[in-house]
């Protein structure tokens, strides 16, 4: 049954991606090639869900593998669960658009991993089983944590899921030009098969093959923009600060102040600090929430319960935290690599916000738009964003499906006692619930900016999870109130500060901008139209021009639809004019408060029998692993 | 499944108090450094740019150097954590588990 399943989702896939496919960045002559690359990494995966699907027979099986990956496996599928489209195309576009301020930028996503090596994943390893509320039900009430636990789970995945869901849509439809809904429909359907029937065995090895396809692609771009430069760090950078497309993005950045800086100032400007990320504050806001979140993601937590040791666990961190910070130093080289070979320009015109960078600049290393392995090679690419999507998608709707099935349905409404055959229909129940649901959100968000969404997912992790995971498993007088209480104050304040934050649109800005845009383009227009009436203009200046006088016209019809739009709002859905923070991370407020909460909300809940009799049981498994739950044996 | 032994008398004992004791200095330890040195990096972008934009080898600054010191640096406390957890955290734990799993 399972093996027809696939080949109709197979099928259903193929067929309307063909026959929707438009304008995208793949020439169309070289889109069947495209469509083949796709074809050849979709049918790897599901041979690998094939495989596993067979393997899948108990809960255990379903959540965890059977605890039986090993550390080095593991440390790949975390890399894979956790190198988003994001990480990926977003900081290579960064770094591609603002030079340092992107690179510096990624450092946080790495440093992250000493919190998860050094407080989390082996008491975790220890004492959960399946889900983050495993370790929350422990000591505390099972119920009551696990419904709070739960929520914060599927709040956070939820975000992060509508992130990516919107970005692959997207991505999908710049790179190839498929339909932004049959590209999220195609997401996840996808990873729809990959949860559905093999569960975290098949998860896992999506992960793992697309963490591997993800590194091979950047070292053999890596390789060919380094090479020329014989590997010299210094010569590389002295050629990207000596590019003129370079020191023209630097001058567009800083605009008046550039006028009296030389073009080698405006070149090394692109090293420094300063031009992307403005607001110190906002940047350690952001910061704390990637170093304290990252261990809280729910998705995350959830591998270790895969391994079959507190060693092992270690020793996945040690090995995701090689792979993802090298892949990170290689970003550096993608996006300057980029900066210099197609030019922030060009970049910015396909996607303002660089996620093209990556794509493009191995469209040109294999030799160009019209060439056969230029188109080869973005085919290459773009298949692994996509597969990446995919591969994400999929961990996060198994966390957020584990918490439906195993915290709320078993733990719950069944009070703990349930076969294993039913816990895992529930989980599968629950797999399509959250799949539909993201697929519906991902075409009900189309358009929306979410990108602030993965940062308000860490906030959350940071704000709720970690303080409870974190002094549950080493404050002795943590309780269940303390756990309510940082659960639900973590998550609303993180919410509630994002939500009057100047990630909202607030219509009379929006008017503002618009206003203005319209007013400036008509001398804006005039300079691009006597620019292409030069006829000394020729070849690919003379596209870009063309292309930015499009873009210009694409930007006034946005500002007038968006002047109709808001013409009778004055605030913001909230019901603010303007911003009442000025942070964009909620961080540095909200983690604070949860850690308080959990403190504050564990003295006034006064005596808890419960986590206090199992603290020491608790205290001395997370500690040593003595009597943890471990790899069944077949 | 359960096995219920005396969490009381493994906690009181010697080699868990010296586990739990060398685990706190060793973990507070490392988080504190390496939470630290990343708080570096926004704050000396901040407000010590002159420092970060001084060139020390062709193009290549303080800042970018700093930069990458903090992917050396995390690798270097992982390692440094991983060594100390497999020679010392690991043996006294088998040790732990041993003598529990003995007087049950």
């Amino acid at each position: 049954m399972n093996k027809s399943l696939l080949i109709g989702g197979l099928l259903a896939l193929g067929v309307p991606t063909l026959a929707w496919a438009a304008e995208g960045a793949v020439a169309p002559e070289y889109r069947l090639m495209t469509f083949m690359v796709f074809g050849a990494i979709i049918m790897l995966t599901m041979y690998v869900t094939y495989m596993a699907s067979k393997k899948v027979h108990s809960a255990s099986d379903f959540y965890t593998a059977g605890g039986g990956i090993s550390g080095l496996q593991n440390g790949w599928a975390i890399a894979g669960d956790y190198l988003s489209a994001a990480s990926f195309l977003g900081i290579a576009g960064l770094i591609s658009l603002y030079g340092y301020d992107g690179f510096m930028y990624s450092v946080g996503w790495l440093v992250a991993y000493i919190t998860v090596l050094l407080v989390i994943a082996e008491p975790c390893r220890n004492i959960g089983k399946y889900t983050l509320a495993d370790i929350l039900a422990y000591r505390n009430d099972p119920k009551k944590t696990r419904v709070v636990g739960a929520i914060s789970v599927i709040t956070v995945s939820t975000f992060y899921l509508t992130a990516q869901m919107v970005g692959g849509g997207v991505l999908v439809k710049t790179l190839i030009g498929i339909d932004y809904e049959i590209s999220v429909m195609a997401v996840g359907v996808l990873m729809l098969a990959y949860v559905l029937f093999g569960g975290m065995v098949a998860t896992t090895y999506v992960q793992i093959i697309k963490a591997i396809l993800l590194v091979i692609a950047s070292i053999i771009l890596v390789m060919l923009v380094w090479a020329p430069y014989g590997f010299s760090l210094p010569e590389f950078l002295t050629a990207v600060v000596g590019d003129a497309k370079v020191q023209g993005q630097v001058a567009k950045l800083l605009g008046d102040s550039a006028e009296t800086m030389s073009p080698a100032e405006l070149g090394q400007r692109f090293l420094e600090p300063g031009l992307y990320l403005k607001d110190p504050l906002d940047q350690i806001s952001l910061g704390m929430a990637l170093v304290f979140g990252t261990a809280g993601l729910p998705h995350i937590l959830m591998r270790f319960f895969t391994v079959p040791n507190a060693q092992e666990a270690r020793k996945s961190v040690i090995w995701a935290m090689a792979i993802i910070g090298g892949f990170y130093v290689l970003t550096l080289f993608l996006g300057m690599g980029a900066a210099i070979h197609v030019g922030a320009a060009d970049i910015a015109l396909i996607d303002k916000g660089g996620n093209m960078a990556a794509p493009l600049l191995a469209q040109y290393l294999g030799g160009g738009a019209d060439s056969m392995m230029g188109n080869f090679m973005l085919a290459f690419v773009a298949a692994v964003a996509f597969a990446t999507i995919v591969a994400v998608v999929a961990g996060l709707v198994l966390a957020a499906a584990s918490a439906m099935a195993h915290d709320i349905y078993v733990g719950v409404i069944r009070g703990e006692h349930a076969t294993s055959a039913e816990q895992v229909k529930a989980a599968r129940i629950s797999t399509v619930i959250v799949g539909a649901m993201a697929i519906a959100i991902g075409i009900a968000a189309k358009g929306q900016n979410v990108a602030h969404l993965v940062a308000l997912a860490f906030a959350v992790a940071a704000s709720a999870n970690l303080p409870c995971v974190l002094l549950t498993l080493y404050w002795k007088r943590c309780n269940t109130g303390g756990i309510m209480a940082g659960m639900i104050i973590g998550t609303v304040s993180a919410i509630a500060l994002v939500m009057v934050s100047p990630n909202m649109t607030y219509p009379l800005k929006v008017k503002a901008d618009a206003t203005k845009l319209i007013a400036e383009a008509p001398a804006k227009r005039a300079g691009f139209e006597a620019k292409l009436t030069d006829a000394a203009l020729i070849g690919s200046a003379r596209v870009t021009t063309t292309k930015a006088l499009a873009k210009l016209e694409k930007d006034v019809t946005k500002a007038e639809e968006d002047l109709i739009k808001y013409a009778n709002k004055t605030t913001s859905m909230m019901g603010l004019e303007e911003p009442l923070i000025k942070l964009k991370n909620p961080g540095i407020i909200s983690i604070p408060l949860g850690f308080l909460a959990v403190i504050f909300g564990s003295l006034l809940w006064g005596r808890d029998r419960r986590s206090e009799e199992k603290w020491t049981e608790l205290y001395v498994r997370q500690n040593t692993g003595l009597g943890a739950s471990n790899a069944h044996a077949h | 499944m359960s096995k219920n032994h005396d969490w009381e008398a493994i906690a009181e004992s010697p080699k868990f108090k010296q586990l739990v004791a060398r685990k706190r200095v060793v973990l507070s330890g490392l988080m504190l450094f390496s939470v630290c040195y990343y708080f570096l990096l926004p704050l000396g972008a901040a407000y010590y740019q002159d420092l970060f934009k001084r060139q020390i080898w062709g193009p290549v600054n303080v800042g970018l150097v700093f930069a990458l010191s903090e992917f050396v640096v995390a690798w270097t406390v992982a390692v440094i954590y991983s060594r100390i957890a497999n020679k010392e955290f690991d043996v006294l734990a088998a040790k732990i588990v041993a003598d529990a799993e003995a007087s049950k």
